[in-house]
């Protein structure tokens, strides 16, 4: 089967113009790929860039060097290269992100929030939001939640509503970053099965988990982000 | 696929690659003094264009070039119109410029004082943009403006209010439907929430928001607040002195900005 996703060459160098121009170099040479059905872990200490390569593949970080083709629409893209339109069309039907944090919006649901992206994508209101209550209910978000904004809620209800927002489409590519560092046994095991049934919809997966039990229960392959350290950098 | 599907694909897809509003080398001169210059960018349907800098940055100016509201020294500004055909704004003839401010465009000021008429009722001043394309059954104007009313959130009991009895909020949230009742496609905010307070703001972005999503309006909005930038636009372009700095991905440049000066910036932010 054809790669999801190919990584080749990417580099990227942070330039502090405010601290005289220095050059924090975080990567270079970074090169990988991602298999439909697959779940892939990068591995490596904080710091080593883990996250950074996430935010590149959503087109969050610019790439300062090399290539992220992604097939979209039946034609490879350079997300590298792509025009601030093509990441916007990729982000609404190729490629999905659980991020760390939720970014919450001032006076929009919970249930509202997890349904966006499917009513973004055209479906109609009614459905989304049932889709959105059934992932909720999975994760076992109180329903008396539901109808209010996630601003006050705690880390670990806040997590499951980005998890569920993450989760909602079928984007055939879905970045995780540690979305499970906040949350109890049982929601870990609910997650760890989410990912389990995306896998086996030819989903390709690649993800941060800090937690070991999380790590060996979803990594098919792990990528050793060690390897892509800048020369003469200490990791 | 057949032939006709492939052929509807074609056209969706070449309809798609249109741009509805296209700005080539915009400049904008004071005398010897820069208003703008040299701005380049599209918008396409559906998409939230912000513009952010300081005071004195030309935002302001360009919005006014964009909008026909101030002619620029040089360059060019097309439209898409209804009928699908890119046209120069400044070689509209009057009729066709007219159709565009009342209908297909609609222009949010900082000051609501300057978008409304303050001494006509809250109801007609929904209704007057409708009875300039031409509607004119009493009943209906009034349905229409009670209905929209009720989308700004403003209660059916104030129709008859004039916006000079309402509060900064309520008169900002009446230009915004007095702005959309004609269906615009394209609409242009200059620093929207400028006067208000933060929780009145609040209420009035998420408001925006939702309106935009629904209705897939296209907005090219000024601010200076890049939290207002973060929360409406899909891109952004930061300008500095009259030049645009950089231009790109809002997420991008508030995460990972480039410029020195969008860096500037974005470090200046205040944490809550």
């Amino acid at each position: 089967m054809n790669p999801a996703l190919i990584v080749s060459d990417l580099a990227k160098t942070f330039t502090m113009h405010l601290r005289g121009g220095i050059e924090l170099p975080v990567m270079t040479g970074a090169a990988f790929l991602l298999q439909p059905g697959q779940c892939a872990v990068l591995g490596g200490p904080s710091g080593a860039g883990k996250s950074s390569i996430l935010k590149m593949l959503y087109g969050n970080y610019a790439a300062n060097a090399g290539q992220i083709l992604v097939q979209h629409r039946g034609r490879e893209i350079d997300l590298a290269r792509a025009e601030p339109r093509t990441i916007l069309e990729l982000r609404r039907e190729t490629i999905g992100y659980v991020s760390q944090f939720l970014r919450v919006v001032p006076r929009v649901s919970a249930l509202d929030i997890v349904a966006e992206p499917l009513v973004e994508r055209g479906i109609d209101r009614p459905q989304a939001t049932r889709r959105a209550g059934d992932l909720l209910s999975r994760l076992n978000l109180p329903e008396r939640l539901w109808s209010l904004p996630p601003a006050t809620f705690s880390g670990g209800e806040q997590q499951r509503v980005n998890i569920a927002r993450g989760f909602i489409t079928d984007h055939p590519i879905l970045l995780l970053d540690e979305p499970t560092a906040s949350l109890d046994a049982v929601n870990r095991t609910v997650v760890v099965d989410m990912i389990a049934e995306k896998k086996v919809a030819g989903v390709a997966l690649l993800g941060i988990f800090h937690d070991a039990d999380v790590r060996g229960a979803v990594a098919d392959t792990i990528i050793d982000v060690t390897g892509f350290a800048p020369r003469g950098k200490d990791v | 696929m057949n032939a006709a599907a492939a052929q509807i694909e074609n056209l969706d897809r070449s309809s798609e690659a249109l741009p509805l509003l296209s700005v080539r080398s915009v400049s904008k001169a004071y005398g010897a003094r820069i208003g703008c210059t040299e701005v380049n960018f599209d918008i396409w349907p559906g998409e939230v264009l912000a513009i952010v800098g300081e005071s004195g940055s030309g935002k302001t100016t360009l919005l006014n070039c964009i909008s026909t509201r101030l002619e620029p020294t040089s360059g060019t500004i097309a439209y898409r119109m209804r009928d699908g055909e890119m046209r120069d704004l400044y070689q509209l003839g009057e009729a066709e410029r007219r159709f565009l401010l009342r209908t297909d465009w609609g222009f949010v000021h900082q000051n609501p004082a300057d978008g409304l008429r303050m001494t006509v009722s809250a109801g007609a001043n929904v209704g007057e943009r409708l009875m300039a394309v031409g509607h004119r059954h009493y009943g209906e104007l009034r349905a229409t403006a009670t209905d929209w009313l009720g989308r700004v959130e403003i209660g059916a009991d104030r129709i008859d209010d004039q916006p000079r009895a309402f509060s900064g909020g309520m008169r900002q949230r009446l230009q915004i439907a007095r702005n959309l009742v004609t269906a615009p496609r394209l609409v242009f905010m200059d620093e929207p929430t400028g006067g208000l307070d933060v929780s009145v703001q609040a209420r009035l972005l998420d408001l925006v928001r939702g309106l935009v999503n629904e209705l897939g309006l296209s907005v090219i909005i000024v601010t200076h607040d890049l939290a207002v930038a973060r929360l409406l636009s899909h891109r952004m372009l930061v300008m500095k002195d009259g030049r645009v700095v950089e231009h790109g991905l809002t997420d991008r440049l508030l995460d990972d900005p480039q410029a020195p000066y969008t860096q500037l910036l974005v470090s200046s932010i205040l944490q809550v």
